[in-house]
């Protein structure tokens, strides 16, 4: 390219004869090698490849002047509550097990984040909707259903819908709690297509309930 | 005997393929990057499943770093005429008395994220020692002194009120404490912000019917 191939004519030069110097026809390209180098590293330390992806959440509206008594009323045999406390530790009770006129139980259960842990605790609750979602899923992985990715998404929110016996879930931490955790938590609510969930403050004898179960 | 012509050894290498390939890494870079923003603190945030791309414009982002500080970001908004950070300075200038001078709210409002007390804002936005600079971002107060409203608070509601439509981002490191996103949760929620985008990283995971068994 840059190259530029010179015809020198005959190869030896005649006697004393002044013959013009051989002009160099080639271009020292090392500096803008030099400079490009320089801005490529530039261009790859400065770019964030990944863009950051956002997890959306919605936060049960603040409302203090509601009555006790007023308070949306849910199936506890629906209700699974979730705590959560620090090392990554977690609880969780069913709210069918309470005992009759009270409110908390007498002791949780322990589990954790791997994949056979709360995983396998939420889709088993949430089989049916689960399985249905992912059905569908794989139908149009495989092809055998066209769908747009907005009407496989309305779909989706249609079988969330649809099941009543769904559970809801509550994800309680405490004050030790790292925030990596509910980010987990929350992370396997969208993973087990779990419908109904909410972040709520953790009373203070739940707070209890997990300093006396297991670490 | 013949005599043998040693070749005459060329010194110059050509350097043609590998300025092209050169060229062309330098364009795809230039063309694709878009630069990262400049933080106040490193934060690690945690991965999730999430492929929602965060919003880009018209954000008002709380940044939460491992050691609980507390660090604030509003852009210009859609439209950059709007100066949303021009007035956002400009308001908390006049109202909390801060006597900063033009200069000075001009270089707030071309910086990005902060996070100092109000009374320490005059004092980073003079700073020219870039590494005083850093230090003097100690975090936004976020709990409530006496009868004083926290000032996490006043800077979100002055947001708000200038970009009613933002979309609010947390960008908590992941060994934050919950206690303290919680916090700042709170006071949007006061704000009436109900919806939060949680910044996190994209970590694919999936479950299948086989995991029920």
């Amino acid at each position: 390219m840059a190259e530029i191939i010179e015809n020198s004519g005959s190869g030896k030069k005649g006697g004393g004869r002044r013959t013009p110097k051989k002009m160099g026809a080639h271009i020292d390209m090392t500096p803008m090698v030099d400079l490009m180098c320089l801005l490529i590293t530039f261009f790859m330390l400065t770019t964030a490849f990944s863009k950051p992806k956002v997890m959306e959440i919605t936060m049960p509206e603040k409302d203090n002047t509601t009555d006790p008594k007023d308070a949306p009323k849910v199936d506890a045999k629906r209700t699974y509550s979730i705590l959560l406390s620090s090392d990554d530790r977690v609880y969780w009770y069913w709210h069918g097990d309470v005992p009759e006129g009270q409110t908390f139980p007498t002791t949780i259960n322990k589990t954790d984040f791997s994949k056979d842990g709360l995983r396998k605790i939420l889709l088993k609750k949430n089989e049916k909707v689960f399985t249905e979602i992912f059905d569908l899923k794989e139908k149009v992985k495989k092809g055998e259903l066209v769908l747009a990715d907005d009407s496989l998404n309305a779909q989706i929110k249609r079988i969330k819908k649809s099941d009543k016996k769904a559970p809801i879930i509550l994800i309680k931490a405490d004050e030790k709690t790292k925030y990596k955790s509910i980010v987990n938590v929350v992370d396997e609510m969208a993973i087990c297509n779990i419908a109904n969930y909410a972040i709520v403050d953790i009373a203070p004898e739940e707070v209890a309930l997990i300093e006396k179960a297991p670490k | 005997m013949a005599k043998i012509k040693l070749k005459r050894a060329t010194p110059h290498v050509d350097m043609t393929p590998m300025v092209d390939l050169f060229s062309l890494l330098l364009t795809f870079f230039m063309l694709t990057s878009s630069f990262r923003p400049q933080e106040a603190k490193v934060i690690d945030s945690p991965s999730s499943v999430s492929e929602k791309a965060s919003p880009d414009k018209d954000v008002i982002s709380v940044l939460i770093s491992k050691d609980d500080k507390v660090f604030f970001n509003m852009d210009n908004g859609k439209d950059t005429s709007a100066h949303f950070r021009d007035q956002l300075i400009t308001k908390i200038n006049d109202i909390y008395k801060l006597s900063l001078g033009p200069d000075e709210i001009k270089a707030f409002a071309q910086g990005s994220s902060f996070g100092m007390p109000l009374k320490n804002v005059k004092g980073w936005l003079k700073e020219k020692d870039a590494k005083k600079k850093e230090e003097a971002q100690i975090g936004i107060p976020i709990d409530t002194l006496g009868s004083q409203y926290p000032e996490l608070g006043i800077w979100i509601a002055y947001a708000r009120e200038l970009n009613p439509t933002a979309e609010v981002a947390i960008k908590g490191d992941a060994e934050a404490d919950y206690k303290t996103v919680k916090k700042v949760m709170d006071m949007m929620q006061a704000n009436n912000v109900n919806k939060f985008n949680l910044v996190t990283n994209l970590q694919k995971e999936e479950a299948t019917v086989d995991d029920i068994k």
